[in-house]
Formats: C-alpha cells, sequence, structure tokens
C-alpha cells in the first residue's frame, strides 16, 4: 500500500490541474452560452440539446473519439496538434462539463420573477448592469448546483485520461485492475474520492455563502478552492528537466519492461515520467509523434497492423526491414531486440514428449486443441494450420486462465499461448518448436521516438538491455506479477530483471 | 417649450395587430395627479409604459417635458422617472435600503439618505437592513415607491400599484401617495381600475375603452354626471355602493 501511496502526489496534481482546466474552460462556454440561451429558445434548444446529446457518449469513448479527430485536424492543418495526452482529456471533459453548467444556468435565469427584471428596466438599467447586479446574483445559486454537479463528474471522469495517455488518477487504477493489484486501485479510487468530496464540500460553502448573501463565506470558500488547487499542484513544480517519457501497452509484461527501462534512463541521470494502459494501435503512433519517448513494441504487430504487410520473413529480415520502413517514414528508431518473443506459440503437457509442430502434426487427428477466445479467427492459426496440415480431433476456446487449467487436467492436450507467458514456466510447459517457421516472429522490439532516435547518451542507456532479455527471465517475471498468490509488484519485477540483465 | 410634463401626440402602439393605444393626444400640465380609469385591456398600462420608453410608440410621437423621449437616451430617461407597478418588482437579494438605493448607484450620484426616504413613506427607519421578503406587501410597495421617488424625478407613473394589496393597506397608501405628489410637486400618473380610488385621489380622471380616450374629467364633473356616458357607467358603480352604505347605515 506504501508503493501505492507514493505514486499518488504528483499524479493527484496533474489529474486536478486537467479537472480543473476542464472546469474554467466548460465555465468560460457554459456562462456566456447560458446567458444567451435563456432568452433565445431556439438557441437553448440547441445548445441544451447538444451538450445533452454529448451527455449520452460513454466518457471512455468519448475520449476515445477525440484522438481520430485530432489526428485528422493535425493532419488538415499540417501537423503540430497533440492527439494524446492532455489535449484530447481537455476536450472531452469540457464537453462533459458543459450540460450541468448551460442547463442550470439557464434554469436560473428563467427562474428569475420577471416583474423583478420588469422593475430592473424601469429604474434604468443598462444591459451590463442588469446582468452584474440582478441576473447573476439571482441565478448564481442555481448556477452554482450545476457547476458543483461538473465538478464531481469532471474530477471522476479525468480518471479516464489515463486510457489517452495523459496521468491522472486512473494510472493506479487501471494498472491494478490489470495486474490485479487491488491496493493500486483502491488508492486511485479513493484518492478521486476525496477529491470529488472536497471540491463539491468547499463549492457547497460557495453556493451557501452566494444563496445567502454571506460574503464571508463566499470568500473563504474560494480561497480554500485555490489555496488546495495551488498545493495539489506543489509536485508539478519541480520541472520538467530532461524529463523522458515511457509508454507501456495495458499487460504486465508491458508495465515491467516500462519499469526497467525506467530504471535504466534514471540510473543515466533522466527524469522519467510513465503513460502506461494505451491501447496497442495508439502506441506507435504516440511514439511517433513525440507523446512518449520511448516503449517496447513487437515486431509482429508492427509488421502485420502498422506497415500492413502480409508475407512473413525471417527474424532478421523482418528487424531490418522495420529499420528501414522506420528510417524512411516515421523517423522512430530501433534501438534493437530485447532478446525474447512474445509470440503465438503452441504449449503441451511436459510429459507428452513432443518437442515440434511437425510431430504434433502427426499425432494431432488424436488430440483436442484448446485455444483462447480469438486464436481460431486470427493469421497465426491458419499460417500453421496450413504449413503443417494441422488436423485435430476437436477445438475448444477459453478464457486465458481456463485454458491453462483445461490443459493441466488433461481436457485438452495442446494450447495456444504466448511464448513469454509466466504460466509456461509455472506449469513446466513444452513450447514447441516450429521448424518450418510458420509463425510469424513477435521479437520484443525496443522503440524510441523520432527526437530520441539519433540521441546518442539516450541510446547508450537503453543499448545494455538489447539481447540481453532470455524468454524464461521474461516469464519469471511475468508470473511473478500474474501469479494469484505472493504478487510481486511490476516495480519488483522490474528490479529483478535490471540484476539478471547486468550480469 | 411646452410647460406640460407629459404629452402624447396622436401616438398608437398595436400589439400583433391588436390596437392598444389607438392615436391618443393627452397633455398633462405639471403638478397635476391624473388617474387612466378603463378596463382589463383598455391600453392604460400601454400608454403609462410609452411614457419612460418600456414600450415604444408605433406612430406619433410621447413628450416628457417638451422632449420627444424617442430622441432621449432610454436609461437616463428612465432614472428620471419615477415607477411603480403592481408586482413591485423589489430585487430580492438586495436589502430595503440598497433598493431604495439603486437609481443614484446606478447614475453614480450621491448615496441617498435612506432614513429620509423610509420617514417619507411611513416606514420604520429599523426596516433598512431587511430583505424584502420579510416585509408585507403593503411594506414593500411602500419600498417600491421610496424606491421610485430616489431618483429625484418630478415625474412619477403608478401602474395600479394598489393592485395587489387589501382594502385597508389600499387606502392608507393613496392617502401616503396624494401627501407626496402635493409635498414634492410631482406630476403623478396613476393607473387604476377602482374608479372611487380614482376619484378620490386625482385631480383628474382619464377614462380609456379599446385604446382610445373616451373620457377626460375632474373628479367633480365625473360625479356631477357631466363627462359622458362611459363615464357615467363606471362612476355608476361606486355611487351604488355609497347609496347602499348609506341605507345601511339609516
Amino acid at each position: 500500500m506504501n508503493e501505492a501511496l507514493r505514486q499518488l502526489p504528483p499524479l493527484i496534481a496533474s489529474h486536478l490541474l486537467l479537472a480543473a482546466a476542464a472546469m474554467a474552460l466548460a465555465l468560460a462556454i457554459g456562462l456566456p452560452l447560458g446567458f444567451a440561451s435563456a432568452r433565445r429558445p431556439r438557441l437553448a434548444a440547441i445548445s441544451v440539446g447538444f451538450a445533452g446529446l454529448v451527455q449520452t457518449i460513454p466518457g471512455l469513448a468519448l475520449l476515445a473519439l477525440f484522438y481520430p479527430l485530432l489526428l485528422a485536424l493535425s493532419a488538415l492543418i499540417g501537423g503540430g496538434i497533440p492527439a494524446l495526452g492532455f489535449l484530447p482529456a481537455l476536450l472531452a471533459l469540457t464537453l462533459y462539463a458543459l450540460l450541468p453548467i448551460l442547463r442550470n444556468v439557464v434554469a436560473g435565469l428563467r427562474g428569475i420573477d420577471p416583474a423583478v427584471l420588469q422593475a430592473a428596466e424601469a429604474v434604468g438599467m443598462t444591459s451590463g448592469q442588469r446582468l452584474r447586479l440582478v441576473e447573476a446574483p439571482l441565478a448564481a445559486p442555481v448556477a452554482m448546483a450545476g457547476i458543483r454537479t461538473a465538478a464531481v463528474w469532471t474530477i471522476g471522469a479525468a480518471t479516464l485520461a489515463t486510457t489517452v495517455g495523459y496521468p491522472s488518477l486512473g494510472n493506479p487504477i487501471f494498472a491494478g485492475l490489470q495486474i490485479e493489484r487491488w491496493d493500486l486501485v483502491l488508492a486511485g479510487c479513493i484518492a478521486a474520492a476525496l477529491l470529488a468530496l472536497v471540491s463539491d464540500f468547499l463549492l457547497g460553502l460557495i453556493e451557501r455563502g452566494i444563496a445567502r448573501r454571506d460574503r464571508w463565506r463566499t470568500l473563504v470558500g474560494s480561497a480554500l478552492l485555490m489555496l488546495g488547487l495551488g498545493l495539489a499542484c506543489l509536485p508539478l513544480l519541480r520541472g520538467p528537466e530532461r524529463t523522458v517519457t515511457i509508454g507501456a501497452k495495458n499487460f504486465s509484461e508491458q508495465y515491467i519492461l516500462a519499469r526497467l527501462i525506467g530504471l535504466r534512463l534514471e540510473r543515466a541521470g533522466y527524469r522519467v515520467a510513465y503513460r502506461e494502459g494505451l491501447g496497442s494501435a495508439v502506441a506507435f503512433r504516440a511514439l511517433a509523434s513525440g507523446d512518449i519517448d520511448v516503449y517496447v513494441e513487437y515486431s509482429g504487430t508492427l509488421w502485420t497492423g502498422t506497415m500492413g504487410r502480409t508475407d512473413n520473413p525471417p527474424r532478421q529480415a523482418m528487424l531490418g526491414g522495420i529499420a528501414h520502413w522506420m528510417d524512411a517514414g516515421p523517423k522512430t528508431g530501433l534501438v534493437g531486440p530485447l532478446g525474447f518473443e512474445n509470440a503465438y506459440a503452441l504449449a503441451v503437457r511436459p510429459d507428452s514428449g513432443l518437442a515440434s509442430i511437425a510431430e504434433l502434426a502427426a499425432k494431432a487427428p488424436d488430440l483436442t486443441l484448446g485455444t483462447d477466445l480469438e486464436f481460431g479467427n486470427r493469421p497465426e492459426w491458419r499460417a500453421i494450420r496450413d504449413a503443417y496440415a494441422l488436423r485435430f480431433k476437436a477445438t475448444r476456446a477459453y478464457s486465458p486462465t481456463f485454458m491453462y487449467r483445461a490443459l493441466q487436467s488433461g481436457q485438452v492436450d495442446v494450447i495456444s499461448a504466448f511464448s513469454s507467458d509466466g504460466r509456461i514456466a509455472a506449469d513446466r510447459l513444452t513450447v514447441l518448436d516450429d521448424p518450418k517457421g510458420a509463425m510469424p516472429h513477435y521479437d520484443a522490439i525496443l522503440l524510441a521516438s523520432p527526437a530520441h532516435a539519433k540521441d546518442k547518451p539516450f541510446l547508450a542507456a537503453l543499448r545494455p538491455l538489447v539481447n540481453r532479455i532470455s524468454v524464461a527471465d521474461m516469464r519469471t517475471a511475468n508470473f511473478s506479477v500474474d501469479r494469484d498468490s505472493d504478487k510481486q509488484t511490476a516495480e519488483a519485477a522490474a528490479r529483478w530483471l535490471d540484476l539478471r540483465t547486468r550480469r | 417649450m411646452s410647460t406640460e410634463a407629459l404629452a402624447y401626440e396622436q401616438a398608437s402602439r398595436h400589439y400583433a395587430g391588436v390596437v392598444a393605444v389607438d392615436c391618443v393626444s393627452l397633455a398633462i400640465a405639471r403638478g397635476s395627479f391624473v388617474a387612466l380609469v378603463g378596463a382589463s385591456g383598455s391600453g392604460k398600462s400601454t400608454l403609462l409604459r410609452l411614457a419612460n420608453r418600456l414600450d415604444r410608440p408605433d406612430r406619433g410621437r410621447v413628450l416628457v417635458d417638451g422632449t420627444d423621449v424617442a430622441q432621449a437616451d432610454p436609461i437616463q430617461l428612465r432614472r428620471g422617472i419615477g415607477y411603480v407597478f403592481q408586482n413591485i418588482g423589489l430585487f430580492p437579494h438586495l436589502s430595503v435600503a440598497e433598493n431604495i438605493g439603486i437609481i443614484p448607484r446606478l447614475a453614480g450620484r450621491e448615496p441617498v439618505d435612506v432614513g429620509a426616504a423610509l420617514d417619507r413613506v411611513g416606514l420604520d427607519r429599523a426596516l433598512a437592513d431587511r430583505l424584502p421578503a420579510q416585509l408585507s406587501g403593503g411594506q414593500q410597495q411602500r419600498v417600491g415607491i421610496a424606491r421610485a421617488l430616489a431618483g429625484e424625478g418630478k415625474l412619477l407613473l403608478m401602474d395600479e400599484p394598489f393592485g395587489a394589496l387589501d382594502p385597508i393597506t389600499r387606502a392608507t397608501l393613496g392617502q401616503t401617495v396624494r401627501t407626496l405628489h402635493d409635498e414634492l410637486r410631482l406630476t403623478t400618473i396613476m393607473v387604476t381600475h377602482d374608479m372611487a380610488e380614482a376619484l378620490l385621489l386625482a385631480d383628474r380622471v382619464v377614462v380609456m375603452r379599446a385604446g382610445k380616450i373616451v373620457a377626460d374629467a375632474t373628479p367633480h364633473a365625473l360625479v356631477a354626471g357631466e363627462a359622458g356616458p362611459e363615464a357615467d357607467a363606471l362612476v355608476a358603480i361606486p355611487r351604488e355602493q355609497a347609496r347602499k352604505l348609506t341605507d345601511l347605515g339609516s
């Protein structure tokens, strides 16, 4: 729990900064739009209708939508707009906060007694005086209630900013969910809930101050709110000297390797930040655009996915092809392969007496294949099926955990595994050789952003990792994080790998 | 320059094809207390609202102190004309003192003497710090009148000022307004649908029907039946009530 708590202060700071920026922007849009809408029914129908429509989009989807939108916009004006990180999170949260603000400002203004407005006109108020002296103070209590709602929503939804690579209290929540570390999940949830409660309390103080015309209460509430925001943001003041951002996709191996890279870079004097939980398709784009500086990719993913290739060259040719393609196109740098693969592989029980897929092919008609839920539809399966003319007695699909259990209990005889999965070592499974080289290669490769592709000190800090991580070590590290009991943190696993690779 | 405080010259106002004020010409001398009487929808409130440009004539002119209000800055015009209406319209978030002082504050003038303003309308000075919601309806309208007078305009427009009040409050407040009118040498135009109130308070009663003036006479002439059949019909009601009251007493 202590380790979980130590991560929190900078995350609270960036979380609050995002929420506050989104609220400020939503107020800057919502207040004038609300005032304009209150007396124009058609504008009100459009603006409140639009804000309501936005509200029906799930928060995660709204954030995800901004990614392609900003990419397209950036391409349109010739680049320069970051599609990940602060900007998409800010825009999505602002839109989210708009509805309660807009609706309550309109409701507050429409609720003002018409006689009071007539009197304001009759005593000779200019429209500015009417706004300042009558409409704003009378609509304020209702508007404040909307602002409170918006603030609580925004602080809660800001946890989702993690998914577009902006550090927030969602970091421990998403990471904890992935590696089943409930203390991390709890720390993130409780911190976000406390922030929301405190903000709501202070805004409530201001709201009551306004409603009861108690200036003192309003001032104290505002001052405490500003003070809290300032204090929370103190960790950000330490400044980003030579900060590098390490990306990680959303599974244990990636979290461990990101921390390992972080250890090496910190030792070389860099300040390190992490963007974890990136979607698989998003990660490379984040690297190419410089939103992250370094991360671990798998060669086959780039080859078939990003590069759109359909052939299956041998290992070295694929790596050479990737290096060449990156040099010509996105200008990212291939630091080198780490030394292990995380590929689809076929695994059997140690007592099976099988060593390769070629041997398996002969016995396959008597055996049952267990797969994860997607293997049967993937090109990897078609590739080995056709290369070795595999035909099983039966095929059953499981969720990964149950797939390993099914192999152990003998319900199936062969499974589709990931070659670096820790359970292979734990269950002492045999990974079958692929003599025909039919399976595409998924070498773990270390990639650097365009800014660091030729950065010598940076590369010098990372090169010692190249070809130093064996698949056995990676399995052990993964298992120490994934197993059900005596779980290690990704950081602990990374420290262990660090020792192993320095020998 | 005309000596009239307020003059209408063939002023007309239509709302979506309905005539509210139909080519009205009316001159109101400085210092007079005029009651505008008529049934609902007769156009009397619209006529009043043309004077401080809360409404504008489609045709014709409205002159305040000899100046066409269409040429005036409406903000300055309104600050110089007291306006009291049935719904009172006190600012609920401002104290009694702040409500009374609003016009000088808007205009950036010297703050008013709230105590004296409260004395003038017969309210306890201790009420200055109260919020309007803490006052009775009659007290609220007294504050409304004090607010209208604090602009120090000599023209006071009142649109059914006592319409929402009980009869006793109505009567005493009517007397207060008449006294203030005399002391401050105001020109007062009061819209009412209560002929008895008009007869008892005003120097001159103008009767409207369907946007036109159908009678214009002193209370004395009205009661004497010299103002025509329209006015007689309206005067008949309080006269009949008075006769019945007298009969009850005998």
